[in-house]
């Protein structure tokens, strides 16, 4: 009697628990609510099915537990009532795994307009690179990379010039336009992950990764790295703002390209070397 | 299948198999220590296990009380908190549930359920622990080592695996790979073994479709993993070159703390592949003993048989293929090509199908049972529970899209801890208060039982399940501390505060189970050879415990499965597997 009592309200607590958490998803910033939308259909036919089974274990317990003088069933097999449960299920599985996909079919198919940003993760730090004025991103490579060339830019490609560099700094996006992230890193695996955004994809040196979102709500967004880099993983911190466009061309207008940063770095090298003469 | 119980073997002649064959210990040594006695090393696996597993557990502890209250205990910084999480991981999954459940459980199990005398290689078979004590001697010995162990994450993804930015860079992840490697190959010897047994050894009468799911769950867990372990040993293997001569397998052109490393051209993807192509079919390697496990409890404490044992038989079948083709849903957001994703989301529901199969048949099992509340009934209930939930959680990671918000936070560690980590651990218990009484001739004592029944499942239900919402909530794993994070509230500290007093006292309950056996060992109820008037062939020996060739001077002859509860006119409620049907017939069973 106990035990099944206990067992249901086990089931009960965890459903209690569910509609009263406090601890819940943070409020959509991005396109994906098809994605909430799938976790949220998942919810109900799971949690139907952990209830059902539950409750049928607890009622079993509770009527056929051991009394003087009960004897089980001989029952070996019942095919009609398995191959019912096995459709069921099926139909169960078939109903979460149909929306799931197509809303993947959603998040690997990048749209036409959506503007190129890299995002580039090293040990313990996030740098962006946004495309200058031609709209396209000079090619980069972990050779290059030095103290005057955080990022490994290729200084002979002109595509990269007027790339626009942020280093130890916020990256701003603009509200309502689609984005395509490039992801890139230069020693271990990353992760590039803003909880508000849903969308998160690992960063693997030698290759370039991808997502893509529409930033929908401003404000000011916690980047956080997901997959496991070392010592400081969870000091791996940045933020991304999300702005009006006007806000965001303001803020545009202030940031250097990479032909400016180089120039400058070169400009402070001589200073410093007439200087020492 | 209802002709089963009654199907006769007439005609049989007596299987005497020669006692000779069998080499009998001579001394002291060859007994207990160096003894090729299938039933000796189940115990020396076992209490291995268990040791090793003791420091996890510990190690889970220190992880709790850092992740409960941040900052307050000055000896965990992050480093070696990365550093237990490792060692944690990679002890409970392969050093402890993987060896007690198939050197421990296999080697006690499968002679004794298939009829045999023994394993039939049987100094392979003592080889095989002697290797694997020798791999958690290596693995331990990384607690000592220059740097410590290594704190790269039980999945050891490279390039970072490798690199200095990892704690335990130098000595720990050299040695981590040693021990892998030499995990493996004393798997191996032992896992030859129990495939061979089941094939050739059983005995006269025990066809595949009598064996126990026990047997059968661990048999196809055995299989899988020799098929699945020789990735992980290529991995470990390719790993260490890289780390050692550096050539560069999984190691593209990379920068190491602003210099440039010579490494070039590998590919850290590959390591992934490889790793989960084990680590997959590895969660089923856990999951299938502890279902086989569960069906004989269930149906022994229930008196009643396994509900559509052929069913179960093909489901176990069918989770190990099925498994072998799903593993990279561990990396949908690993930067794979994006489009395996739909095949590997669809494989990855379709196995639910036969899953929620088994879990059908456990609860019809109980349906019209006589239940009896026993401690390994109560564990196997516990199990049905905690395996569901995870079971379920796992629907959401395993659909793609939904698992990439999901994926590395603390709802993934939830989940598996739900389904691989609980309900196996249920199972375990379950088995062990089952089998007690036959590995030792006493009973385990009934309320220090209950109370760790209660204090370890509803304890660690309170662990887990609220993890979960940590984890929609976008709280990642692998932190030492959440630190100042805007979209935490301050409530998730409470909660990870309230998680880790759970957590502590679970432990505690565990440090009774221990007293428990070793205090059963010499102080509790003598059991007699039967106690739960089980039908298997494992409780029917001559001698309990058995003795070195189990069953005397006669093998026994199996005549029916071992499911044969409460048949109807059978006059007591259970009918041993080798019990001939003429005595039934003189009850009036049978025609």
């Amino acid at each position: 009697m106990a035990v099944a009592i206990i067992l249901l309200l086990v089931a009960i607590a965890s459903v209690v628990f569910h509609l009263f958490s406090p601890w819940w998803w943070t409020p959509l910033a991005s396109n994906w609510g098809y994605i909430d939308d799938t976790i949220t259909l998942t919810f109900w036919i799971t949690g139907a099915v952990f209830v059902a089974v539950v409750a049928f274990m607890a009622y079993c317990v509770f009527r056929f537990r051991h009394k003087e003088g009960r004897q089980a069933d001989y029952n070996p097999e019942n095919k009609r009532l398995e191959w019912w449960l096995s459709v069921g299920t099926g139909i169960g599985v078939a109903a979460m795994l149909a929306p799931g996909l197509v809303v993947w079919h959603q998040f690997v198919t990048v749209p036409a307009g959506a503007t190129e940003v890299e995002v580039m993760g090293q040990q313990w730090q996030w740098s962006y690179r946004l495309p200058g004025k031609d709209g396209r991103l000079g090619t980069s490579d972990a050779r290059l990379v030095s103290a005057d060339n955080p990022m490994g830019l290729n200084p002979d490609d002109p595509n990269g010039k007027d790339d626009i560099v942020i280093q130890n700094d916020d990256l701003h996006l603009a509200i309502g336009k689609p984005v395509k992230v490039l992801l890139r890193s230069i020693d271990v695996l990353h992760d590039f992950y803003v909880p508000e955004f849903r969308a998160k994809m690992d960063m693997i040196p030698g290759s370039v990764t991808y997502y893509w979102f529409t930033p929908t709500r401003t404000g000011t967004f916690e980047v956080l790295c997901a997959e496991l880099c070392g010592a400081a993983h969870a000091q791996m911190r940045s933020k991304v703002v999300v702005e009006e466009e006007k806000e965001y061309h303001a803020w545009l207008e202030k940031q250097r390209t990479f032909a400016e940063l180089s120039g400058q770095r070169n400009v402070a090298k001589a200073a410093y070397k007439t200087g020492s003469e | 299948m209802v002709d089963v119980p009654f199907d006769t073997i007439a005609g049989i002649p007596a299987a005497e198999a020669p006692d000779v064959e069998l080499y009998h210990p001579k001394s002291w040594w060859t007994r207990y220590v160096f003894s090729q006695d299938a039933k000796v090393i189940a115990i020396q696996y076992s209490i291995t296990a268990m040791s090793i597993g003791m420091v996890a557990l510990v190690l889970s502890w220190l992880m709790r009380l850092q992740l409960g209250f941040p900052g307050t205990f000055s000896f965990i910084d992050a480093n070696q908190y990365l550093q237990f999480i490792t060692m944690h991981g990679m002890i409970m999954v392969i050093y402890l549930l993987t060896a007690l459940f198939l050197g421990g459980f296999g080697n006690y199990l499968i002679p004794l359920m298939v009829g045999a005398r023994d394993m039939v290689f049987p100094y392979v078979n003592m080889l095989s622990y002697w290797v694997y004590l020798l791999a958690v001697l290596v693995l331990a010995s990384t607690f000592f080592v220059p740097g410590g162990p290594t704190g790269a994450g039980w999945t050891l993804y490279p390039p970072q695996a490798i690199l200095s930015g990892t704690p335990g860079q130098d000595w720990g992840i050299i040695l981590m790979l040693a021990s892998l490697i030499l995990f493996i190959i004393g798997f191996t010897m032992g896992g030859l073994n129990y495939v061979v047994t089941v094939l050739q050894a059983r005995t006269r009468g025990m066809t595949l479709m009598r064996l126990p799911l026990t047997v059968w769950g661990i048999f196809t867990a055995t299989v899988m993993a020799l098929l699945a372990f020789p990735a992980l040993l290529v991995a470990s293997v390719m790993l260490l070159l890289d780390r050692l001569l550096g050539t560069s397998f999984f190691m593209p052109t990379l920068v190491e703390m602003g210099e440039l490393t010579k490494y070039g051209g590998g590919s850290p993807i590959l390591f992934q592949h490889l790793f989960w192509f084990f680590g997959h079919p590895e969660v089923y390697i856990v999951a299938l003993p502890a279902f086989g496990i569960i069906s004989d409890l269930i149906s022994t404490h229930a008196r009643k048989n396994i509900f559509g044992y052929r069913m179960m038989v093909w489901a176990i079948v069918a989770i190990g293929a099925l498994s072998f083709v799903v593993w990279a849903h561990h990396m949908y957001v690993s930067g794979m090509n994006p489009y395996f994703g739909f095949f590997f989301a669809t494989t990855t529901l379709i196995i639910a199908i036969p899953t929620a199969i088994k879990v059908y048949n456990w609860v019809l099992t109980l349906w019209r049972g006589d239940i009896h509340l026993t401690i390994p009934m109560l564990f196997a209930l516990a199990f049905i529970i905690t395996f569901v939930n995870g079971g379920l959680t796992g629907l959401f990671l395993g659909n793609v899209v939904v698992d990439v918000p999901l994926s590395d936070t603390m709802f993934v560690v939830a989940h598996f801890h739900m389904v691989m980590g609980i309900a196996p651990i249920m199972a375990v218990f379950g088995g062990i208060y089952h089998w007690y009484p036959k590995v030792t001739g006493r009973m385990l004592n009934e309320a220090l039982g209950r109370f760790h029944f209660w204090v370890t499942f509803l304890g660690a239900y309170a662990v887990f399940f609220p993890m979960h919402y940590l984890g929609l909530l976008g709280v990642p794993r692998r932190y030492h501390d959440i630190g100042e994070t805007a979209f935490i509230p301050a409530s998730a500290h409470d909660l990870n505060a309230f998680m880790s007093v759970a957590a502590l006292i679970v432990g505690f309950a565990q440090l009774v189970f221990i007293f428990n056996l070793i205090w059963s060992l010499f102080k509790g109820k003598e059991a007699g050879g039967n106690p739960w008037g089980a039908a298997s062939l494992e409780w029917q020996t001559p001698e309990t415990p058995p003795g070195h060739g189990n069953w005397g001077k006669e093998l026994p002859i199996v005549y029916r499965w071992a499911y044969d509860y409460s048949v109807p006119g059978a006059g007591r409620d259970f009918v041993p597997q080798n019990e001939p049907p003429a005595r039934l017939s003189a009850q009036g069973a049978h025609p």
